[in-house]
C-alpha cells in the first residue's frame, strides 16, 4: 500500500473523468450530471486513504513519487504531501462535490462543459498542493486558469467577460516573474528543479530579496493581498455560485500555500528582513477591506471583500514566524474554505431563486425560508469569528502568536472582530430579518433536500473544526515546526 | 583534384524532390484534365518518399560536391519538419484552393520547389549553395502569393513581398561578400577557420555580420525588419499564408544555423549583441501591436513577430542549449501557426474568408470540437501551460537566464502577458459571444478537420510529454556546436 500512487490517483481520477464527463456530451445533460457526481465522488474517496494513511509525527514529506518527466531540463514528476498541503486536497476534493450538487439545477446551459470544467480543475489544484517540482508547480499552477477562466466567460453574470480577462490577466502577470525566479533558482541549484534543493540552497541577499518578490507578485495576487486585490470581487460577483466557492476555498489558498511551500523556506533571510511589510499589508487588509465591505450592497461582492479581510489574517500569521500563528493561519484557511464555500452557497440558494444579488431587494427571509435562514446564521456567526464555530480558533491563534512578538498588531487585527461583525451581521440582518418587504419574498420556498444537504454538511465541519479543533491540528504540528525552524536558518553565504 | 560526385546519396533527399517536382510539372500539364487531383498526390508521395530517404540516411555526416553540399543531423531535422509542414498545408489548403479555382498544378509544384529550397539551405556549406536556396524558396513564395490574380490584395502583397524580398537577398548577398573579401573563401568550413584571426573590433567583420544578420532577420520577420510580414499575411490567400508560416521559418532557421553557428562562432559576440535588439523589438512590436488588429491573419502574423521574437532569445543565448531551444521553439511555431491557419481554412467558404476575429464568434456553439481545438492553439500560442507553447518559452527563458541575460527574461516575460491579451480574445469571441446571425454554415471538410484535430491534440500531447521532441533537438544541433 505505501508505494501505491495515490497523489497521482487523487490528481488524475478527476481529471479523467472530467474528460470523460465532457465526451458525454451537453446534449444528455442529466447523464452529464450524474457522471460528474460520480467522479467528484470518486475523486475524494481516493483521497481518503491520504488521511487514513498519514504519519503525523514526522515533517517529511510522504506517498512520495518520483520519476524523470524532461529529461534534457532535468524536470521530474516529483509529488509528496506533508501535513500542511494535505488538508487543502482533502478540501478540495470534498468542496467538488458539493459544487457539483449544488450545481444540479441552476446551471442549464451546456452541463456536460460545466462540469468537465470543474473536475479538470480540482485534478490541478491537487496537483499544486503536491508537486515538489517548480515546474510541476507551475504548471499546475497556470493551468488552473484555462478552466476558471471559462467558468467565469460562459456562465457567468452580466460584466462576466470583463471580469473573467481581468481574472486571468491579473494572476497571469503575478505569476510569470516567479517562473523567472524559478529559473533562476535552477541554475543555482544545480541544474535542479527539486523545491526541497531550493530550500537547501544559499542565497545572497539582494537575489533573495528580489526572488522574494516575485513569489511575492505570484502569491499576494492569488490571496490576494492589498492593494492587488481589486480583481476578486470583479471576478467573485460575475462567477457563477460553484465557480465563486471554488474561488474562495481553495483557489485563494493557492497564493498562501506558496508563502508557506516556496517564499518562507527558499528566502527565509529576506521573508524575515520584508515581514514588515508583508505585516503591514496584512493589517490594511483586516482594517481598510473589512470596512470596504460594511458599505457593500451587492452580496457576493460583501462576501467577497470579506474573504480578503480573512486571508489578512492568514498573511499576518505567517509572517510572525512562529508555530502557533502559522498553525492558526492553517485552520483559519479552512475555516475560510468551509465558511466563505458556505456563504457563497447560501447566497446562490437566495439567487436562484430571486435572480438578484441585491441586499435591497431582500428582507424577512426567515418568514418563508426558516431553515436556511437557521443555516446561514450559523455560518455567519462563523463568518465573524464567535467561539464554537471554526472562525474563532484560527483567528484567536494567529493573534494569540502575533502577540507574543508584535503586541499592536495584535491588538489592530483584533478590531476585524468589531468590523467582521458590523459587516456580517448588518448583512444577515438586511436579508434575512425584519419584515418582508417584497411581495417575491413573500412566496419564497424553503431551502430543498438538496441545498439543505449541501449547507448542512458544510456546517458539520464549521462546528467540528470550532468545538474539537485538535485532530486538524495534530496533522499540523510537526510540519508547521519544521517550517518555523527552515523559517529561522540564515542561507546568506558568509 | 577530388571527384566532385564523390557521397552523390547524401543529396537523395533533395534529388527526388527536384525529379518529383519536374515530374509533378509534366503530369499535371498532360493528366490534369482527366485526373484533378494528379498533382496533389504526387506531392504527397513526393513527400513520403522523400521522408524515406531522409530517414535511410539519418545521422550519416559528410559532405558532397566538394563541401558546397553538407548532409547532417541539422539538415536531417530540418527537411523532416518541413516535409511534414508541406504535407500539412496540402491537406488542410485543398478545399480551399478548389473552392477559389487556385486548385492548380503550379502551386504544387511552386510549393515542392520552396521546399526543396529550404532543403538546399539547411544542407548548404557554401555561401553560394545557402544563397541559392534561399532564392529558391523566395522566388516561388513570391509567385504563390501573387497566384490569386483576380484579388487585388494578393496581387498587392506578391508585389511587396518582392521588392522588399529583394531588398532584404541584397544585404545577405552584400554580407556574404563581406565575409569573402575578409576570410577569401566562399566555403563555409573556410570561413570560420579564417574568422579566427579576424578580432571583434573589425569593422568590415561587424558590417558584414550587420548585412548577414538584418537578412535574415528579415526572411524570419524579426522587428524591425518585419513591415512585410503583417501585409503578405493578410494579403495573401490563406492556404497561401500557412505555408509562409511554416517550412520557410525552418529555412530562416537553417540560415542562422549555416551562417551564424557554422560559420562566424568564433565571432559570436558581434552578431550576439544584434539580437538581443532583433529579440527585444520583435517581442514589443509583436505582442503590442497585435492587440489593436481585427483581422486575425494580420493579428497572427504580429504574433509571428513576436515568437520570432521569442525564439530569437534562444539564439542569442548562443549555446547548445540555446541553440537548442530555439530550434524547438521554431518547430513548435511552425506546428502551431499550421494550425492556427489551417483553423481559418476550416471556416472558410467560397466567397467568405472567415480572417475577422469576428468570424469565430460563438464557435463553441456552432462547432464546439473546432473551438476547443482553437482553444488549445491559442493558449499554446500564449504559452499557458499545459501546452507545449508553455515548453518552448520555458526553454528559450531558461537559456537566457543560463547565459546570464536575466533582465531580458523578465522584459520577455512581461511581453509574453500582453500577448496572452490578444489570445484570449479569440477564445472570447468563440466562448463568451454569440454567433453573428450572418455567419455562414461551416462546410463538412473531414479529412481536414481529422488532421487538424491530430495537430491541435498534439500540441497538448507535446505539452504534457515534450521530453522527445526536445531531446530530438538536442540531437539535430549536438555536431553543429
Amino acid at each position: 500500500m505505501a508505494n501505491f500512487p495515490l497523489l497521482s490517483l487523487a490528481i488524475w481520477t478527476p481529471v479523467i473523468g472530467g474528460i470523460l464527463t465532457l465526451a458525454v456530451g451537453d446534449r444528455r445533460a442529466g447523464a452529464a450530471r450524474w457522471a460528474a457526481l460520480i467522479f467528484s465522488i470518486m475523486a475524494f474517496v481516493v483521497t481518503i486513504p491520504l488521511y487514513t494513511g498519514f504519519n503525523d509525527h514526522t515533517a517529511a514529506m510522504q506517498f512520495s513519487e518520483h520519476a524523470v518527466w524532461i529529461p534534457s531540463l532535468n524536470i521530474h514528476y516529483h509529488l509528496g504531501v506533508d501535513g500542511i498541503s494535505l488538508w487543502f486536497i482533502l478540501l478540495t476534493s470534498f468542496l467538488t462535490i458539493l459544487v457539483v450538487i449544488s450545481s444540479w439545477t441552476n446551471i442549464q446551459q451546456r452541463v456536460a462543459q460545466y462540469m468537465g470544467a470543474f473536475l479538470i480543475m480540482e485534478g490541478l489544484m491537487i496537483g499544486v498542493f503536491c508537486a515538489l517540482d517548480a515546474i510541476l508547480f507551475y504548471v499546475f499552477w497556470e493551468a488552473m486558469l484555462i478552466p476558471m477562466f471559462l467558468i467565469i466567460g460562459i456562465w457567468g453574470g452580466p460584466n462576466r467577460v470583463y471580469a473573467t480577462i481581468k481574472f486571468f490577466l491579473y494572476t497571469f502577470l503575478g505569476s510569470v516573474l516567479m517562473l523567472v525566479a524559478l529559473l533562476y533558482l535552477y541554475f543555482h541549484a544545480d541544474h535542479s528543479f527539486n523545491l526541497l534543493t531550493f530550500q537547501q540552497i544559499p542565497l545572497g541577499s539582494t537575489a533573495q530579496i528580489l526572488i522574494f518578490i516575485a513569489f511575492f507578485l505570484a502569491f499576494a495576487v492569488k490571496i490576494p493581498m492589498w492593494p492587488v486585490h481589486t480583481w476578486l470581487p470583479d471576478a467573485h460577483v460575475e462567477a457563477p455560485t460553484g465557480g465563486s466557492v471554488i474561488l474562495a476555498a481553495v483557489m485563494l489558498k493557492m497564493g498562501a500555500y506558496g508563502f508557506l511551500r516556496l517564499s518562507l523556506p527558499i528566502v527565509p533571510n529576506a521573508s524575515r528582513e520584508l515581514a514588515w511589510i508583508m505585516i503591514g499589508l496584512s493589517l490594511i487588509a483586516i482594517i481598510y477591506v473589512a470596512l470596504v465591505a460594511v458599505v457593500q450592497e451587492d452580496m457576493k461582492k460583501l462576501i467577497a471583500y470579506s474573504s480578503i479581510a480573512h486571508m489578512g489574517f492568514v498573511t499576518l500569521g505567517f509572517f510572525v514566524f512562529n508555530a502557533v500563528a502559522i498553525e492558526g493561519s492553517v485552520i483559519q484557511m479552512l475555516s475560510h474554505g468551509f465558511v466563505s464555500a458556505a456563504m457563497f452557497l447560501c447566497v446562490g440558494v437566495l439567487y436562484d431563486r430571486m435572480h438578484t444579488r441585491e441586499i435591497k431587494a431582500y428582507g424577512g427571509v426567515v418568514n418563508t425560508m426558516p431553515v436556511f435562514a437557521a443555516l446561514m446564521m450559523l455560518f455567519a456567526m462563523a463568518n465573524v469569528g464567535l467561539p464554537g464555530t471554526s472562525g474563532f480558533v484560527g483567528e484567536f491563534m494567529v493573534i494569540l502568536g502575533t502577540y507574543q512578538v508584535y503586541p499592536w498588531a495584535a491588538i489592530l487585527a483584533a478590531t476585524s472582530l468589531i468590523t467582521g461583525a458590523a459587516y456580517t451581521l448588518w448583512l444577515f440582518k438586511r436579508v434575512i430579518f425584519g419584515a418582508v418587504t417584497h411581495p417575491a419574498v413573500a412566496v419564497l420556498k424553503d431551502g430543498n433536500g438538496r441545498e439543505i444537504l449541501v449547507l448542512g454538511s458544510l456546517a458539520f465541519f464549521t462546528l467540528l473544526l470550532g468545538i474539537w479543533p485538535a485532530p486538524f491540528l495534530d496533522i499540523l504540528h510537526s510540519s508547521v515546526q519544521h517550517l518555523v525552524e527552515q523559517a529561522a536558518i540564515n542561507k546568506i553565504p558568509a | 583534384m577530388t571527384d566532385i560526385t564523390a557521397h552523390w546519396t547524401l543529396a537523395l533527399p533533395e534529388i527526388w524532390v527536384l525529379s518529383m517536382a519536374c515530374v509533378t510539372l509534366l503530369a499535371d500539364l498532360f493528366f490534369a484534365a482527366k485526373l484533378r487531383n494528379i498533382a496533389a498526390v504526387l506531392t504527397g508521395l513526393t513527400l513520403v518518399g522523400a521522408a524515406a530517404l531522409t530517414f535511410m540516411l539519418m545521422g550519416q555526416r559528410g559532405a558532397a560536391f566538394n563541401g558546397m553540399f553538407i548532409a547532417d543531423p541539422f539538415a536531417n531535422v530540418t527537411n523532416l519538419f518541413s516535409y511534414l509542414s508541406v504535407f500539412l498545408v496540402v491537406v488542410y489548403s485543398g478545399r480551399y484552393l478548389r473552392e477559389r479555382g487556385l486548385y492548380r498544378g503550379e502551386v504544387f509544384v511552386l510549393l515542392l520547389f520552396a521546399l526543396l529550397g529550404v532543403m538546399i539551405m539547411a544542407s548548404g556549406g557554401n555561401l553560394l549553395t545557402i544563397y541559392l536556396g534561399l532564392e529558391l524558396l523566395a522566388l516561388s513564395q513570391y509567385a504563390l502569393v501573387a497566384m490569386y490574380r483576380d484579388s487585388l490584395v494578393a496581387t498587392e502583397a506578391g508585389l511587396k513581398y518582392f521588392v522588399l524580398g529583394a531588398l532584404a537577398s541584397g544585404l545577405l548577398l552584400y554580407g556574404m561578400s563581406l565575409l569573402y573579401g575578409l576570410t577569401g573563401s566562399l566555403d563555409v568550413q573556410d570561413i570560420a577557420a579564417g574568422l579566427v584571426n579576424v578580432t571583434g573590433s573589425n569593422l568590415v567583420l561587424v558590417f558584414a555580420m550587420v548585412f548577414i544578420t538584418a537578412g535574415i532577420a528579415f526572411k524570419l520577420g524579426a522587428a524591425p525588419f518585419h513591415m512585410w510580414l503583417p501585409d503578405v499575411y493578410q494579403g495573401a490567400p490563406t492556404a497561401i499564408t500557412l505555408f509562409l508560416a511554416s517550412a520557410p521559418k525552418l529555412g530562416a532557421f537553417a540560415l542562422i544555423i549555416r551562417l551564424l553557428v557554422d560559420g562566424g562562432y568564433g565571432v559570436m559576440a558581434v552578431w550576439q549583441q544584434i539580437f538581443i535588439v532583433l529579440a527585444l523589438a520583435s517581442l514589443v512590436v509583436g505582442n503590442v501591436i497585435a492587440i489593436a488588429q481585427g483581422n486575425i491573419k494580420r493579428m497572427l502574423a504580429y504574433s509571428t513577430v513576436g515568437h520570432v521574437g521569442f525564439l530569437s532569445l534562444g539564439v542569442l543565448a548562443g549555446t547548445l542549449n540555446g541553440l537548442a531551444s530555439a530550434l524547438f521553439y521554431t518547430v513548435v511555431y511552425v506546428l502551431m501557426s499550421l494550425a492556427g491557419f489551417g483553423m481559418i481554412l476550416l471556416l472558410t467558404r467560397a466567397g467568405f474568408e472567415a480572417e475577422r476575429i469576428d468570424d469565430f464568434k460563438g464557435l463553441a456553439q456552432r462547432k464546439p470540437w473546432y473551438a476547443a481545438m482553437m482553444l488549445i492553439i491559442m493558449f499554446s500560442m500564449a504559452g499557458v501551460p499545459p501546452t507545449v507553447g508553455f515548453y518552448a518559452k520555458l526553454a528559450v527563458f531558461q537559456a537566457v537566464i543560463d547565459a546570464g541575460y536575466v533582465w531580458i527574461a523578465v522584459i520577455g516575460v512581461l511581453l509574453a502577458v500582453i500577448g496572452a491579451f490578444y489570445y484570449l480574445r479569440v477564445v472570447k469571441v468563440m466562448y463568451f459571444d454569440a454567433p453573428e446571425d450572418a455567419a455562414p454554415e461551416i462546410a463538412r471538410d473531414d479529412v481536414a478537420a481529422a488532421f487538424m484535430s491530430v495537430n491541435s491534440v498534439a500540441l497538448l500531447i507535446l505539452g504534457i510529454l515534450p521530453g522527445p521532441l526536445m531531446a530530438f533537438c538536442i540531437y539535430a544541433l549536438q555536431g553543429v556546436i
